[in-house]
């Protein structure tokens, strides 16, 4: 079964979707990146899916609760390089995901997460 | 009744149909505002009977949507669209085909005479017939001028969704007029791919020319707000009349986590600092120094 690679960089960690997702791979992921986070002690971590072209409700709540996850570990997440017809639907379907930070590029998202850092 | 004898008197008496029917239109279209030269008319007419008679001697019935009303149909139509742009109104181009009834009744008598109820009968189906013709003409210019409507509405809606950048990083999006739903969707399209071509960090969401907020617009706002935020680009939502700020107060709408501004200027200026510029007045040179 394939896996979403979840990347170190330094304190941080890197999450690149480049897969189309489905709910399996999703729930795996909040596994693992959970795990990856704990094992690391990841201050941040950046969830790429500038690849991602379609989302449904399901995958909208699994970003959510990634965040919220990850946030409960101490650890900030920045979700980066959303799609505007990814960004539409996600409004539509009522989720604009309140608890996460967003940037519009990766290199963004590490600017971010290091300003937030300190 | 068989549509085959008004296809036989129509083939009888065509040239003197023709003619009484032309003259019946000229007379109508004394009073109207479009023009049209005799010789349209005749053209048109000629064109329209003769396919009006080649269907009903192919054995059309009363339903116009039949396989044989085709050419009867499309003559009418193209009728119906030029007399439109001509500036006729529906009525008058209907009261074309109804012109018709005369001469066509007049030569009924003089073929059954006598024969009340075969009369009777003929005029009835002959009316039916003709009556659907008429009503066909309207739905035509009704449908050319409900096309035009949508067009320029599609228009309007490209027309008046524009996104400026005003600086690097900094984007405008004036709105002009109300928010619907269907404006909304483009709105947010425009702003979300704007942000993505220019990488813009803040988009500046000015209101001074929309007219209402209600709470549907209001909502309408939040929406973009909400997805230019997953896209990483902060909003400002600026140009909020006094009495505009005074609804969404009293309609409690939840502005609470959006920045607002009363005006774009105010609005440029906040946005210019949190990118860090500024803005500094220099010292402005006399008019005899040159650059």
């Amino acid at each position: 079964m394939d896996r979403i690679p979840i990347l170190k960089m330094g304190e941080f960690l890197l999450v690149t979707i480049q897969v189309d997702m489905h709910d399996r791979l999703a729930m795996t992921l909040q596994d693992d990146l959970t795990e990856k986070i704990v094992d690391t002690r990841a201050r941040g971590v950046l969830i790429d899916i500038s690849a991602l072209q379609m989302v449904d409700s399901f995958m909208g709540r699994m970003l959510g609760n990634i965040a919220a996850t990850a946030g409960v570990l101490d650890a900030e997440t920045v979700l980066v390089g959303m799609q505007p017809a990814v960004a539409i639907t996600l409004v539509e379907l009522g989720l604009s995901l309140k608890g996460v930070r967003t940037a519009l590029n990766v290199e963004r998202g590490m600017a971010l997460l290091r300003k937030a850092g300190g | 009744m068989d549509a085959s004898k008004l296809a036989t008197i129509l083939n009888r008496y065509e040239t003197e149909i023709l003619n009484d029917w032309i003259a019946e239109q000229t007379n109508a279209m004394r009073s109207s505002a479009g023009s049209i030269s005799e010789r349209e008319i005749r053209e048109n007419a000629g064109e329209l009977l003769t396919a009006f008679r080649g269907a009903l001697e192919r054995g059309g019935r009363r339903d116009l949507s039949g396989p044989e009303w085709t050419r009867v149909r499309e003559v009418l139509g193209e009728l119906s669209a030029a007399s439109a742009t001509r500036g006729f109104t529906p009525v008058e181009t209907a009261t074309l085909v109804f012109s018709l009834k005369r001469p066509v009744f007049s030569r009924l008598r003089r073929e059954f005479g006598r024969d009340a109820e075969a009369l009777a009968d003929e005029i009835w189906s002959a009316t039916e017939l003709l009556d659907q013709l008429g009503l066909y003409t309207t739905e035509v210019s009704q449908k050319s001028r409900e096309e035009i409507i949508m067009r320029q509405q599609e228009e309007m809606l490209e027309l008046s969704t524009p996104v400026v950048q005003l600086w690097e990083g900094v984007l405008a999006l004036p709105l002009i007029g109300t928010l619907d739903s269907s404006r909304t969707q483009v709105v947010m399209q425009n702003l979300l791919e704007a942000v993505v071509r220019t990488g813009a960090e803040i988009a500046i969401i000015d209101i001074t020319g929309v007219p209402t907020v209600d709470t549907l617009v209001a909502q309408h706002l939040l929406k973009t707000i909400a997805a230019a935020r997953l896209m990483g680009a902060d909003c400002i939502i600026s140009g909020i009349r006094p009495q505009i700020a005074q609804t969404i107060v009293h309609l409690g709408v939840d502005l609470a986590n959006v920045t607002t501004k009363a005006t774009l200027a105010d609005a440029f200026t906040v946005s210019l600092r949190r990118l860090g510029f500024g803005i500094s007045t220099m010292p402005v040179k006399t008019s005899g120094a040159s650059e």
